[in-house]
């Protein structure tokens, strides 16, 4: 099997990512009006309904009943889904839901496709095992369409095209849609996107989609989005071809109630998205007259396996938890070397893997809990996290340094004399490094410390040994 | 009322003017207060980090040597939220049905220092005396795993002399997060530089907190860019009288 993230595996770690972009001023700039500004309208939204958190509360509860019983509500899904006119084909990995769909376009003879925004093709790879068949895949997502054409990755998993602006905007649409007299404004690019995108949609005769939601019980598959044209891909073209993550499952319609509540509100502020689109199978004479659906794995059943980790699944991807997180805010998405950035990604991205690759992403956070509070799904990501960190340990990945480090403290701290005398010797050690009444310049894994504040050194007396001389006083 | 202190090691070691300020305030307010020199750390370092066998050998010796406390202040909210989100889960994960039933004795029994006073001993004016302006931050741990709500506000509002001012965006994290700020030096040195500048708009002379490991994080950079602005825990203010306020 081979389970891939994007490029993941590849990608360099998180703190040497992190590093580099958190100098990038336009990029920082950016990432951080455009949290600011989805953050203060979720808030807002979010404020106005007093059953808020009973909504997560059930979102929760749902998930976690569907998970338990994923096989059942698959194969309800299955059978319903054909039935209705559909063909359900299944995906154990990257590889192979890549391999199906080529194959399908291939079978209907076709050699370009339009595609709804989905995470999950750029989880597998799937434009680049487009392009290497011979298809030309075009994203209709606005922002998906700035990524593809400007030959950049996703930053974010509502806003792909977060880390841009208006001007760099410009410079990607005037170089790639031979437009040199584009300006910045607003309407005038979303004017050029529409009249490069729509001679697509009047011409290409295959769509590919994600999906937000699928339904056990009716076999209906959910996409909502705000620009319209996700719907005009899932309505004009002859073939749609549908792929999903297992865990996207809800047992019944009713369901959607809950979710269409807390998803537009956390992903972009919205009370509703403007378009909803929900289909069953296939319509005669109305929409696309072939649908398969494309089941994806890729790691997700071993995910499933892990009483802790499994929550990660709960996961709607609103985004929430990125524009909240005081981390992400910093870097934006690209430090976190996969298509799933922020906290979901640092808990989802290394799981998929197997715990094999992206191993310092369980770190890149400070553990606030700014995450766990706005998820709509109420995945407790700082718990997720911590076991995450204590499974790296465990396979015995963590730094050699670190692990030096945690020994002598844990011998340190293992009773009051020892700690006492750690005390003792840390105030001899720190001498040198002593100027001013302050600590400096520390060496080694220290100095990232020290090179922005002063520590403040060990006083002469602790405060048992304060206690202790007291005490005789009395 | 009998109170057992946990300063916690990293107050022992670098703090010890908070648990001295604690020990005063409380026996000022007319309490008993003891010390269990065989206390060492809850192990929240080593939890944090993915250490899970040493931290579980730290709360053993957490719990033995407070089995017979009666109510147990902690002026940390971080080492707080540490005993009442983990030990639950690192008991129940060795299976020891001894182990479990302690966690459940002894969490009861927890308190954070504005919970001691404003739930447990229900006084907000301890009658404290600081002539200052002050700021507060409210750590992560504090606001989002101990819900403490407003209570370090209500303290501090009633100190005479002193005037609080609202620290802005004071939600977001400083970006200590222990060895985050180890692991990640650039991402938390670029959060921290954020929360000094909402704390340099206040004006303050001090920015306080119930945790002095955020104080450590902030305290650190206001000192290295020579702001005059100081960090000083909670307790210290509100052991401070007339008599012997901190200059
Ligand atoms: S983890 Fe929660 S907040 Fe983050 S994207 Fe998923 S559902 Fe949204």
């Amino acid at each position: 099997m081979s389970i891939r993230v994007g490029e993941a595996a590849e990608a360099p770690e998180f703190p040497t990512a992190a590093k580099r972009l958190i100098q990038d001023s336009q990029i920082r700039r950016n990432v951080r009006h455009a949290t600011d500004v989805i953050r203060g309208k979720r808030n807002r939204v979010v404020a106005e309904l007093d059953d808020w958190e009973q909504l997560r509360a059930s979102a929760h509860a749902i998930k976690e009943h569907t998970l338990r019983n994923l096989v059942r509500y698959l194969e309800q899904f299955e059978a319903a889904c054909t039935n209705a006119g559909g063909e359900v084909h299944w995906a154990q990995d990257a590889d192979e839901a890549n391999q199906t769909i080529v194959g399908l376009i291939q079978a209907e003879k076709k050699s370009e496709v339009i595609k709804v925004k989905t995470m999950t093709s750029d989880e597998i790879g799937l434009n680049t095992a487009l392009e290497a068949a011979g298809i030309i895949p075009s994203e209709t997502d606005l922002a998906d369409l700035i990524v593809q054409l400007g030959r950049d990755q996703p930053s974010h998993i509502v806003v792909p095209a977060l880390h841009r602006n208006r001007a760099e905007i410009r410079q990607i649409f005037r170089r790639e849609m031979n437009l040199p007299a584009l300006s910045d404004d607003p309407e005038e690019l979303a004017a050029a996107a529409r009249a490069y995108l729509r001679e697509k949609f009047l011409r290409v005769d295959i769509a590919i989609s994600g999906a937000n939601f699928v339904i056990a019980e009716t076999g209906t598959v959910c996409v909502v989005e705000s620009e319209g044209n996700g719907r005009m891909c899932l309505s004009l073209p002859q073939v749609l071809i549908t792929l999903i993550g297992i865990e996207k499952i809800i047992p019944r319609f009713e369901d959607l109630e809950v979710f269409l509540q807390l998803l537009p509100r956390s992903a972009t502020g919205e009370r509703m998205n403007p378009y909803n689109s929900i289909w069953t199978g296939v319509s005669p004479g109305d929409g696309p007259q072939r649908f398969h659906v494309v089941l994806l794995d890729n790691g997700r059943t071993q995910v499933l396996a892990d009483e802790v980790g499994r929550q990660t699944l709960d996961c709607i991807r609103c985004g929430a938890c990125l524009n909240a997180c005081p981390v992400y805010q910093q870097t934006g998405g690209h430090a976190y070397g996969s298509v799933y950035a922020g906290p979901i990604g640092a808990i989802l991205t290394p799981q998929l893997q197997s715990m094999q690759h992206s191993q310092t992403l369980p770190y890149a956070s400070s553990l606030c809990g700014a995450c766990y509070e706005v998820c709509p799904a109420k995945i407790n990501i700082p718990e997720v996290l911590l076991h995450l960190r204590s499974k790296v340990v465990e396979n015995r990945d963590a730094p050699v340094y670190e692990r030096v480090a945690m020994k002598i403290a844990a011998l340190a701290l293992k009773n009051a004399d020892r700690l006492s005398a750690a005390q003792s010797v840390g105030r001899i050690a720190q001498k040198p490094f002593e100027r001013d009444g302050v600590i400096a310049n520390l060496p080694g894994f220290l100095r990232g410390w020290t090179a922005v504040r002063d520590l403040k050194p060990i006083p002469k007396q602790s405060f048992r040994q304060w206690w202790a001389e007291r005490d005789q006083s009395k | 009322m009998t109170i057992s202190l946990f300063i916690t090691c990293y107050n022992d070691t670098l703090f010890p003017e908070t648990g001295k300020a604690t020990v005063i305030l409380l026996e000022r307010l007319g309490h008993t207060v003891e010390f269990r020199a065989a206390q060492t750390c809850c192990g929240q370092m080593h939890f944090n980090t993915g250490y899970v066998g040493d931290a579980l050998s730290m709360m053993r010796s957490t719990l033995d040597v407070f089995a017979t406390a009666e109510v147990i202040c902690i002026p940390s909210s971080s080492c707080v939220a540490m005993m009442r989100d983990q030990y639950p889960h690192i008991a129940q994960s060795t299976g020891e049905p001894a182990l479990i039933n302690a966690v459940s004795r002894f969490l009861p029994k927890v308190f954070e220092l504005s919970e001691l006073l404003v739930d447990k001993l229900g006084i907000t004016d301890v009658g404290a005396f600081f002539p200052h302006a002050v700021t507060l931050h409210p750590s992560c741990h504090s606001i989002r795993s101990l819900h403490i709500g407003n209570k370090p506000q209500e303290l501090l509002k009633c100190v005479r002399g002193l005037t609080l001012i609202e620290l802005p965006d004071a939600r977001q994290c400083c970006g200590f997060g222990g060895t985050f700020s180890l692991k990640n030096p650039e991402v938390s040195a670029a959060m921290l530089s954020d929360k000094v500048q909402c704390v340099l708009e206040t004006r303050a002379e001090f920015c306080t907190a119930i945790d002095n490991s955020c104080l450590m994080h902030i305290g650190g950079a206001l000192s290295r860019q020579r702001t005059g602005v100081r960090t000083v825990h909670i307790a210290e203010i509100l052991a401070a009288t007339d008599a012997g306020a901190i200059q």
